[in-house]
């Protein structure tokens, strides 16, 4: 996933949480980064088409970005549940986060085939929990169906 | 929320462990397919798919124990395989590919991604200034002939469905 990538599902998720325009700030404080940082990439965003920023409201993103950002947060999903799930990691929150730099979509959507992620896939997202509401956490690998 | 990594970069053995068992999972689907392919075509042989799939499967599995090899020269314990591929397995006995087509299509299909999953990996690591408890020349050196054959098998494939 690029950075760009990482942004879009950060400010879709801070403006589900803030139910309005999101923060600079906020979105600064979730990626770890400056808020200079920030503003730079909302730029590029905004040039793109993807979000709009308004002073003193925030950022808000448009149709193109929300669907960019919705598929963003489908790639995380993947990977924590390849992770949890099929690597049996524990802490798959924090290796998911420092992974999802490196993993391309197209290496997230074979890892799917291996995993069982739902239909309502990203809506089930929990910030507060960093992880997918439905994710039963397993400590083994899951035991393959029966064919 | 918690506060999430930008930089597309490896910086820790367990992080380049844990990307190297994902491209033995990788390596995995590929072999499984191409296994479970290989032996559907029995009724209707075609040489030149045929060679393609078992060849396909004896590079992943050439490229998964290389991989096992680097991860051990990490100290990190690898991926249990057996519990891997079963799971591999029935995921991908549930489909059936239609035909030759399907088959080829698939098998290109994970043939791209093997490549851009170590390419990627290779531009992280060449991007990284951590020591690791492998030889960082010798890791890039595996990395990028198992990527450049990974880019041979998208060749051959395409090939072969050009000449069908």
């Amino acid at each position: 996933m690029n950075t760009a990538d990482q942004y879009l599902k950060t400010i879709y998720v801070v403006q589900d949480s803030e139910d309005g325009p999101a923060s600079t700030g906020s979105i600064a404080d979730a990626l770890g980064v400056s808020p200079a940082s920030a503003n730079e990439m909302i730029g590029k965003l905004e040039d793109r088409g993807l979000a709009e920023h308004e002073k003193y409201k925030g950022v808000t993103l448009t149709d193109d970005g929300i669907v960019r950002a919705r598929d963003a947060l489908q790639t995380y999903c993947i990977i924590e549940r390849f992770l949890a799930n099929v690597l049996a990691v524990e802490d798959f929150q924090a290796e998911a986060r420092e992974l999802e730099a490196v993993i391309d979509d197209t290496v997230a959507e074979r890892l799917d085939t291996i995993i069982d992620r739902q239909p309502e896939c990203p809506d089930c997202f929990d910030p507060e929990s960093d992880a997918c509401a439905c994710l039963e956490i397993a400590a083994t690998p899951v035991e393959p169906e029966q064919q | 929320m918690v506060a999430v990594s930008v930089s597309q970069r490896v910086t820790s053995d367990d992080q380049l462990a844990r990307l190297l068992q994902i491209g033995i999972v990788l390596e995995e689907v590929v072999e499984a397919r191409a296994h479970r392919h290989y032996r559907q075509l029995d009724a209707e042989l075609d040489e030149a798919v045929e060679t393609l799939l078992a060849d396909a499967a004896e590079e992943s599995a050439d490229h998964r124990e290389r991989l096992e090899a680097i991860i051990d020269g990490l100290g990190v314990d690898s991926v249990p395989f057996d519990e891997i591929e079963s799971l591999v397995d029935a995921r991908y006995g549930r489909t059936r590919p239609e035909d030759f087509d399907d088959v080829l299509y698939d098998q290109l299909c994970n043939e791209e991604t093997a490549y851009k999953f170590y390419d990627d990996l290779i531009e992280a690591v060449e991007g990284s200034d951590a020591a690791f408890s492998v030889d960082r020349e010798e890791l890039i050196a595996t990395l990028t002939t198992i990527r450049d054959e990974e880019a041979e098998g998208v060749r051959e494939v395409t090939e072969v469905m050009e000449r069908r």
